[in-house]
């Protein structure tokens, strides 16, 4: 209704097309195109070749569609949602439903990837030297920081990574020690630094070089760094049977439905893919009691430190603003400027900035207000409780005396002034006109605060990184809250993994905050209609 | 400070009523100047501690506890040998990369639900509302895991990638700044648009022509806005980016305190000095747009 087209334009023609009007602005958007269609062919190729064809259907659907937004003449409001929405769509809703999905696997340490990649990993896991194997001279050489073998067999030269398996050069020389000499687009290390360097030393023994791109060849290893022999694995794959059997032993490992290569007598190999499993992480982390305990007292603490963050931040700054929004107080541009100075000051180097200032031994805080005493602020429980909720008031009052301020000079003096003339004192006037009339206002901005401080990752890790530990069978601290558990458990950061039990907790969280937005939703509906 | 006035007067009566209202004076606004050195005091003896912390010759936590003892500037000489600069280099093409991409999503939807009435429109609108209050940083695990198998595709997209890290940003922008900016656009008279349409021109030139001159205000602080929380995000930064070359402030500064607290004091001091000092100018001169932006909605990140 709002898009009559230009009479100066014929009928049917798009602007997008017509050379006449936007000449400019058409060649733009041809090259922004043509940008984009080359962008997605080239990561559909690569994805074709990595076999993932998740990524391959999504990219070639984006590019298609990117394509027929801009191409043709309808669908206008769409060309100004595109890109907003295609980011939203792969970078969030994607995201979500994919930790929805990992919440019902069992991925994590143990059961990584594919089945064909578990099968890979154990074979290269279980390589031993191979009895009677041929020993080569080697080089070490190195390309782009990698490491490498440069193997001498009778006169030929072959050379692979870690990640390249062995493949012939030609144009090396191998010289009188029998070893390569030089290898066209390798550095040759030489021996002497190999031996006198621990580091590299410790390199070179646990590199190796697949022999061929197949893992079932096995590989070359060197014990030390002089002379290499081919290594492979006492495993087999038979894909017909779908087993893995071991050649020494005689025993063959079926894949279970848990996502583990299996014996008959029960012995599991170490490595395995994922498989679904239902509701299992959510019962575990609500039945285990190696879980449920620590989760149970961090989700408390998680709900205490939001609500208090915000009500202690909501009352300080409400204090404030209501003392200085008196014009008789001079300088109050300047005041306000000072009070909120914690506010623009960085949260992250704020709250590392109060972790040097409570440390027990060394802290300012500790030598200067409490005479040298050594007060373990962020090593006891309580204490670093106590402080994490001291400093979150120290860099978050200063928001709410901002919204305050602005709240009490937005109220209608009118009220105000008939409440004091009907004779009300000031406590009067305050809880029973402005705190309502302010928490109208406020409110939202109350539960905006309570979500955010719900997931306030920041502040924890870089105050206490969730500690002091609970002990007890948990690598959980007393401080850590739901998303800071999360991480510890995902073990992103190193450790075991777990990602299925850790997007379990992550969709916990989701519900919770869905449930307090729909509540937040319709109390501040219900405020707004007393008012 | 008229009630304050000395009254010149010598009668007994003048002086006790001169009296009463200098109390009258204290009870209702006097008392409010000493309180207000002890919220300074509060508010601000932090960062003057880490100013000075900064100057402090010897750079360790041990010896910052007396305040400006000394004036040395050696932390800050020290910040050459350091990442830090790079880390400031990384933050910045972060930061402005996606606070730029933010601003030209955010106002290219608000625009489009603000002008065209299309089938889907309120739905678009409702189930933003709904994203939005989901946040990306708790779906972190499989943001990870995304890039790990994205990497394998497109190096370029996959863990330990500035640009992976953008586009994440990036995913978030429409959910929060749409309303933000749907609000201010329908405040700007559509009468304008119409009339431009009328006299030739297109949908691509009264966007970038006629609205966006109008909008400018909000598109600064949607851009703020997005920028620090890109400045301050830890999380997600230290999921993607792995390597120290590619970090940002909050996962290099980490880094040098988790580790190192006592000896790595005085480079912290300086460089938090060094990278709050521009933020902190911006913050206080755009001062009361930003609170107009984060009193429609968003929360400090």
């Amino acid at each position: 209704m709002t898009v009559p087209l230009s009479p100066s334009r014929p009928r049917g023609v798009s602007h997008a097309r017509s050379w006449g009007t936007g000449g400019a602005g058409f060649l733009v958007k041809l090259a922004l195109m043509a940008l984009v269609n080359a962008l997605g062919i080239s990561i559909a190729l690569s994805a074709w070749a990595a076999e993932s064809w998740l990524i391959l259907i999504a990219t070639v659907a984006l590019t298609i569609s990117a394509d027929i937004v801009y191409f043709s003449r309808r669908a206008v409001p769409m060309k100004y949602l595109f890109p907003g929405l295609s980011f939203l769509l792969i970078f969030q809703i994607f995201v979500f439903a994919y930790t929805g999905y990992v919440a019902f696997t069992n991925y994590g340490t143990g059961h990584a990837g594919s089945m064909d990649q578990a099968v890979d990993a154990a074979l290269i896991h279980d390589e031993r030297r191979v009895e009677g194997a041929e020993s080569y001279p080697i080089a070490i050489v190195e390309r782009d920081g990698e490491l490498g073998f440069a193997i001498a067999d009778g006169t030929e030269v072959r050379v692979g990574t870690a990640d390249e398996p062995l493949a012939r050069v030609s144009g090396a020389t191998i010289g009188a020690g029998g070893s390569p000499d030089t290898v066209p687009g390798y550095q040759v290390i030489p021996r002497a630094e190999v031996l006198t360097d621990a580091a590299l030393q410790r390199e070179v023994v646990s590199l190796r070089v697949p022999v061929s791109g197949d893992a079932e060849d096995g590989s070359m290893r060197t014990r030390e760094g002089s002379t290499a022999t081919v290594y492979s694995s006492t495993l087999t794959w038979d894909d017909a049977a779908q087993t893995l059997t071991d050649s020494s032993t005689g025993t063959v490992y079926e894949p279970s439905d848990r996502g583990k290569f299996r014996s008959a007598d029960g012995q599991e190999l170490a490595t395995g893919w994922y498989v679904g499993v239902g509701f299992e992480n959510f019962i575990r982390a609500a039945t285990d009691p190696d879980l449920r305990g620590p989760l149970t007292q961090v989700t408390v603490w998680t709900f205490a430190f939001a609500i208090l963050s915000v009500v202690t931040a909501f009352g300080l700054g409400l204090l404030f603003a209501l003392i200085y929004n008196d014009e008789r107080v001079r300088g109050r541009a300047v005041l306000r400027t000072l009070f909120i100075l914690p506010y623009a000051f960085p949260a992250f180097m704020s709250a590392l900035l109060w972790r040097g200032m409570l440390n027990s031994e060394f802290g300012v805080i500790n030598d200067l207000f409490f005479f040298g005493a050594n007060i373990n602020w962020l090593g006891d429980p309580w204490l670093a409780k106590i402080a994490i909720l001291w400093v979150n008031l120290w860099l978050s009052y200063p928001y709410w005396f901002l919204v305050c301020t602005g709240a009490l000079q937005a109220l209608p003096r009118d009220t105000l002034e008939a409440a004091t003339i009907d004779g009300a004192g000031r406590w009067r006037s305050f809880s029973s006109i402005i705190l309502p009339q302010l928490l109208v206002a406020t409110a939202p901005l109350a539960i905006a605060s309570f979500a955010f401080n719900f997931n306030n990752f920041t502040i924890i890790f870089m105050l206490t990184e969730g500690g002091p530990a609970m002990g007890s069978g948990t690598n959980l601290g007393t401080t850590d809250i739901l998303i800071s558990a999360i991480y510890r458990i995902s073990g992103i950061q190193g450790g075991s993994a777990d990602y299925g039990l850790a997007s379990a907790l992550s969709i916990i969280v989701f519900i919770v905050i869905g449930i307090i937005s729909a509540i937040a939703l319709r109390q501040t509906r219900k405020l707004e209609e007393i008012s | 400070m008229s009630t304050t006035t000395e009254l010149v007067t010598t009668s007994g009566v003048g002086r006790t009523r001169a009296r009463a209202r200098r109390g009258r004076w204290w009870a209702e606004v006097g008392w409010k100047y000493p309180v207000a050195i002890l919220i300074l005091c509060y508010a601000m003896f932090p960062l003057l501690f880490i100013v000075s912390a900064s100057l402090d010759a010897r750079g360790s936590l041990a010896s910052s506890s007396q305040l400006f003892r000394s004036f040395d500037l050696g932390s800050y000489e020290a910040l050459a040998g350091t990442h830090f600069w790079t880390w400031m280099g990384n933050t910045l093409y972060v930061g402005i990369a996606s606070s730029l991409g933010a601003v030209i999503m955010g106002a290219a939807a608000a625009y489009a639900f603000s002008r065209f009435r299309f089938t889907g429109r309120r739905v678009g609108l409702t189930s933003l509302l709904v994203i939005q209050m989901f946040p990306q940083t708790v779906a972190f695990v499989a943001v990870f895991l995304m890039l790990l198998a994205l990497g394998e595709v497109v190096p370029a997209l996959g863990i330990n990638s500035r640009i992976a890290l953008i586009c994440i940003y990036l995913g978030g922008a429409l959910g929060a700044n749409t309303f933000l900016m749907y609000g201010f656009f329908n405040s700007i008279p559509q009468d304008l648009d119409e009339s431009a349409k009328i006299d030739g021109a297109t949908h691509a030139q009264v966007f970038w022509r006629i609205i966006m001159p109008l909008v400018t205000p909000i598109l600064a602080v949607v851009g703020l806005l997005a920028f620090i929380s890109a400045f301050g995000d830890f999380i997600l930064a230290k999921i993607v980016l792995t390597s120290e070359p590619n970090w940002t402030l909050a996962v290099g500064m980490y880094q040098w305190v988790s580790n190192q607290l006592t000896s790595r004091w005085g480079l912290f001091a300086a460089g938090a000095v060094v990278a709050s000092f521009p933020v902190l100018v911006l913050f206080l001169s755009l001062q009361r747009y930003i609170v107009g932006g984060l009193t429609a909605g968003s929360v400090k990140g």
